[in-house]
């Protein structure tokens, strides 16, 4: 496998997406310079966490050796620096989702958090015994398990909408589950194991229609595609920082501001107060009435840069350039005759499931891994999806806007590898 | 390759991925305990059929990865005929071989194939993947109808 060299990479993206130079942008990761097991590191597990840009490392270093303090409350000129960084983070990311207001912007610890607070607040006060949540089959346990505890705890149930073999939402199912009794409504913008995109704007107008509101779980989207969270009119949207080459530990709950003001607080704490007195507390305005407790400062502004790096690539772009790699990656897995792909939705973004026949996915990963090459093998926190495609795991390569065409030559070339090993 | 995945993935081993010995249930078992790992979906089934304090007959069942099946295999064909005394020993040095904790090992009779696990420990990740079977019939062995789990 021959390390990868800057001109071919221009030559060949080019051809497609003129706009897009990926051999600029990889300069930007410093992760991705590596070698591992002596091969140049091909990184194809985006979809768990991806790398993270020189700008954004730098934007935590930065606030770590000039500005460290804590927000919202000292009068001192690091405090004051540190809330404006904070706070200019939180526009960042509403510009970026194109919320309306900031205050529509709850900084959370991640996608998960996003949900659980959602389900906690507005859902421990809406949803009654009897009542439904409705999801979709192609969850993460992220998007699964939060409404479960809440049907526990309300006495409600859990409904869930199927999708085809190819991994598509069947929107038929989904609009006869829509009842007098649904209360929320909670689906995955894009599938972390199939990549699927669901029609979300459809599945949010068919509940609105009923009065029920969606939350859309974004994680797996936002670093692929632009987000309009007032164009598609969803309630509430999640994200996490990491996925969107952000640091670990930061996430965004979006919510629509009169949603949002009526909920209950999720955690108690300081900062999520107006006033305290032994009888009586009265809560802060939105969002900070859900950030109780001193926030991940460093992580918001981590994120912030992260936002502006990704809108200077421009998501339009990025989208065009892993559209022709997703293209490129799929006919290359197809031509191997032992390689399943899992999902085949034809409207599907950066991710790619497969199983290989006669090969463990666990087997798969540590051969490639050997090759340098990094995949996710299991179930990816999707185990009821597992059992609908009748597979214990699988070997999922997911990529992000620096993986290249040689990049997915040298995976195509590591599962022959895979394949002559267990031959 | 690099040497430790040839280490790992040797003939032996990937002969009894491919042609797992013993591999089916027994109908009346005496014992029999079910092992999960939740990280990869792997799934075991151990069935032993004992004569006082002898392993008379073990199988398995399930579905695992190359080194998962392959150490269930080898284990069954390990055991039989064994003291339930004999067995825990004969766990406790496997343990110790694909952990790398122990040092160096000396198999003793009859104990060979478990060799071909000792490039398990070059792969934290794949522990797991040894033991799973191994801890099923422990569990199987403290318990009748046990349910263990990896994590």
């Amino acid at each position: 496998m021959k390390s990868v060299t800057a001109p071919s990479i221009v030559e060949s993206s080019s051809r497609r997406t003129p706009s897009f130079d990926v051999a600029r942008v990889r300069l930007d990761f410093p992760a991705l310079q590596q070698r591992v097991h002596g091969h140049p590191l091909i990184y194809l597990d985006n979809a768990a966490t991806t790398q993270k840009a020189q700008a954004v490392i730098n934007a935590l270093r930065r606030f770590y050796e000039r500005d460290n303090s804590n927000v919202h409350r000292g009068i001192h000129t690091l405090s004051q620096r540190a809330t404006e960084a904070y706070e200019q983070a939180r526009s960042k990311v509403q510009q970026f989702i194109s919320a309306r207001d900031p205050e529509e912007v709850v900084f959370v610890r991640g996608t998960t958090e996003a949900i659980n607070l959602v389900a906690q607040t507005y859902g421990r006060s809406h949803v009654r015994a009897g009542d439904e949540i409705l999801i979709s089959g192609m969850e993460h346990h992220s998007n699964i398990v939060p409404w479960q505890i809440l049907c526990e705890q309300a006495g409600a149930c859990l409904r869930v909408a199927p999708i085809t073999d190819r991994g598509e939402l069947m929107m038929e199912e989904y609009e006869r589950l829509l009842g007098p009794r649904t209360k929320l409504v909670a689906v995955a913008h894009v599938s972390n194991v199939l990549g699927t995109i669901n029609p979300v704007e459809q599945v949010i107008s068919l509940a609105h229609q009923r009065s029920i509101p969606v939350l859309v779980d974004g994680a797996q989207a936002v670093p692929h595609t632009p987000v309009d969270v007032r164009e598609l009119d969803c309630d509430f949207y999640a994200f996490s920082g990491h996925k969107l080459f952000g640091p670990t530990g930061i996430g965004v709950l979006y919510g629509k501001a009169a949603l949002l003001d009526e909920m209950p607080p999720y955690q108690g704490g300081g900062d999520m107060i107006s006033s305290v007195t032994f009888a009586k507390t009265t809560y802060n305005r939105v969002p900070y009435k859900f950030e109780a407790g001193t926030p991940h400062v460093a992580g918001a502004i981590g994120l912030g840069a992260a936002v502006d790096y990704v809108s200077k690539l421009g998501l339009n772009a990025v989208a065009a350039y892993e559209g022709d790699l997703m293209s490129y990656a799929t006919d290359a897995l197809s031509t191997i005759p032992q390689v399943r792909l899992i999902g085949t939705a034809p409207h599907k973004a950066a991710v790619l499931s497969f199983v290989i026949a006669g090969v463990h996915p666990h087997d798969a990963g540590t051969i490639l891994d050997d090759l340098g090459i990094a995949i996710r093998t299991g179930h990816h926190c999707a185990q009821p999806l597992m059992d609908r495609f009748g597979v214990p795991a699988t070997c999922r390569a997911s990529l992000a806007f620096y993986n290249t065409e040689q990049e997915v030559d040298a995976l195509i070339a590591g599962i022959g590898r895979v394949i002559e090993v267990f031959r | 390759m690099t040497t430790e995945l040839n280490e790992l993935y040797r003939e032996l081993l990937l002969d009894h991925y491919r042609r797992p010995r013993n591999h089916r249930r027994i109908e009346q078992p005496d014992r029999q305990a079910e092992g999960y790992n939740p990280l990869c979906g792997d799934h075991v089934t151990v069935f032993l059929k004992l004569d006082g304090d002898v392993v008379k007959e073990v199988t398995f069942e399930g579905s695992g990865c190359a080194i998962s099946t392959a150490s269930a295999s080898i284990m069954t064909e390990t055991l039989k005929g064994r003291t339930l005394s004999e067995a825990k020993a004969i766990f406790k040095k496997f343990h110790g071989l694909v952990t790398g904790e122990s040092g160096e090992i000396e198999l003793g009779p009859g104990m060979g194939k478990l060799e071909v696990f000792s490039g398990v420990c070059q792969y934290p990740a794949r522990v797991k993947c040894a033991t799973l079977a191994w801890h099923t019939l422990a569990a199987a062995l403290e318990n009748a109808d046990a349910v263990v789990s990896t994590e």
